[in-house]
């Protein structure tokens, strides 16, 4: 079990970019961001980085904001 | 109510102004406008045309798989920059990490640093904040903060090597315009770096105040889009900044405790009538 933007998903193993593909996002999109278990993963290794049990990941985009 | 102003006429005023020097670029606008509170984008994009802002703040949030619309593609559309912040961030270590995710988001190194200490007032922790600042301006970012309205804690975030500084005037969405002129001016005076009022204007009229007290600028965001007419509130912002500025170079008369005339008493008539 990995936990994406805090809810549980059944997908150990996943790269960062499948797990943004399963949230209907384009990894190459602008304005998004990853951080698995409160550390930022640079763009560059998405394609590569697969997420483990237990990991945390959290999937950000752009949002309006002051 | 005519919200158009007439661009050749506000460019005829004859003003001698220094160019508005930020984090090394030369900006035209004095007025940054925060994106959050405005119901649509589109409303949003033509806030940003009438308040000529160059820079528009963003955040990060959560994938939204429902959210409709590009907020990157509409802001890319306006072409104006983007100054992501860290707002939500209670301790330095979430809003660097924040920063960081910025930079790989949007591809800037420029934050708008908020470090707050508690969800009622949204005042900057100020211990947190300058470990922040400090972590960030060692990693390359320009970083703006969100400070107190504290000259000492101004200072500080100045001798760190923060971009700017940028004081409350009231707290964030409060509307309360600003509540301690006094501790602007004080930052204004002794600031190396620009000063713009950041959170609390309420009004046109505050965001005038803020400039004629010598703030370089003014970065607005639920003034304008919790605003009945948020498109005629940022062209009323915009004017405010410009008028407070004009106002600031021009410098205002000092206040007396009694009247002084403005018409000449020589050459006053003799109306008495003659005694009976």
């Amino acid at each position: 079990m990995i936990y994406v933007n805090g809810e549980p998903h059944e997908r150990d193993g996943a790269t960062i970019t499948e797990l943004l593909a399963d949230l209907g996002v384009e990894a190459r999109a602008r304005g998004v961001a990853v951080a698995v278990d409160g550390e930022v993963v640079p763009r560059a290794e998405w394609d590569d980085r697969r997420i483990n049990e237990g990991e945390r990941v959290e999937a950000l985009s752009a949002m309006q904001g002051g | 109510m005519a919200t158009e102003t007439d661009p050749d006429r506000t460019e005829q005023i004859p003003v001698t102004d220094t160019p508005f020097e930020l984090g090394g670029r030369t900006l035209r606008s004095r007025l940054i406008l925060g994106t959050g509170g405005f119901k649509r984008l589109e409303t949003l994009a033509e806030a940003i045309r009438a308040t000529r802002a160059e820079f528009v703040t963003i955040a990060l949030r959560r994938i939204d798989p429902q959210a409709r619309g590009s907020l990157t593609d509409v802001l890319d559309e306006c072409g104006v920059e983007l100054l992501p912040n860290t707002a939500g961030c209670f301790t330095a270590r979430d809003a660097v990490v924040t920063a960081k995710l910025a930079r790989e988001a949007f591809g800037t190194d420029w934050v708008k640093l908020e470090v707050i200490g508690d969800d009622r007032t949204l005042l900057p922790d100020a211990p947190e904040l300058l470990l922040a600042a400090e972590e960030l301006v060692d990693d390359g970012f320009t970083v703006l903060p969100y400070t107190n309205d504290d000259p000492i804690l101004a200072r500080r975030l100045e001798d760190i090597g923060c971009a700017a500084v940028m004081p409350l005037g009231s707290p964030i969405g409060s509307g309360m315009g600003i509540r301690n002129p006094y501790n602007i001016s004080l930052i204004v005076e002794r600031a190396g770096v620009p000063v713009i009022l950041d959170a609390g204007v309420g009004t046109a009229s505050d965001a005038a105040l803020a400039m004629e007290l010598g703030c370089d600028g003014v970065l607005c965001a639920s003034a304008i889009a919790r605003a009945h007419d948020p498109v005629a509130m940022a062209h009323a912002i915009r004017a405010a900044v410009e008028a407070g500025r004009l106002a600031r170079g021009a410098g205002r008369i000092p206040r007396r405790l009694h009247a002084e005339a403005s018409t000449p008493d020589e050459g006053l008539a003799d109306l008495t009538p003659p005694a009976r």
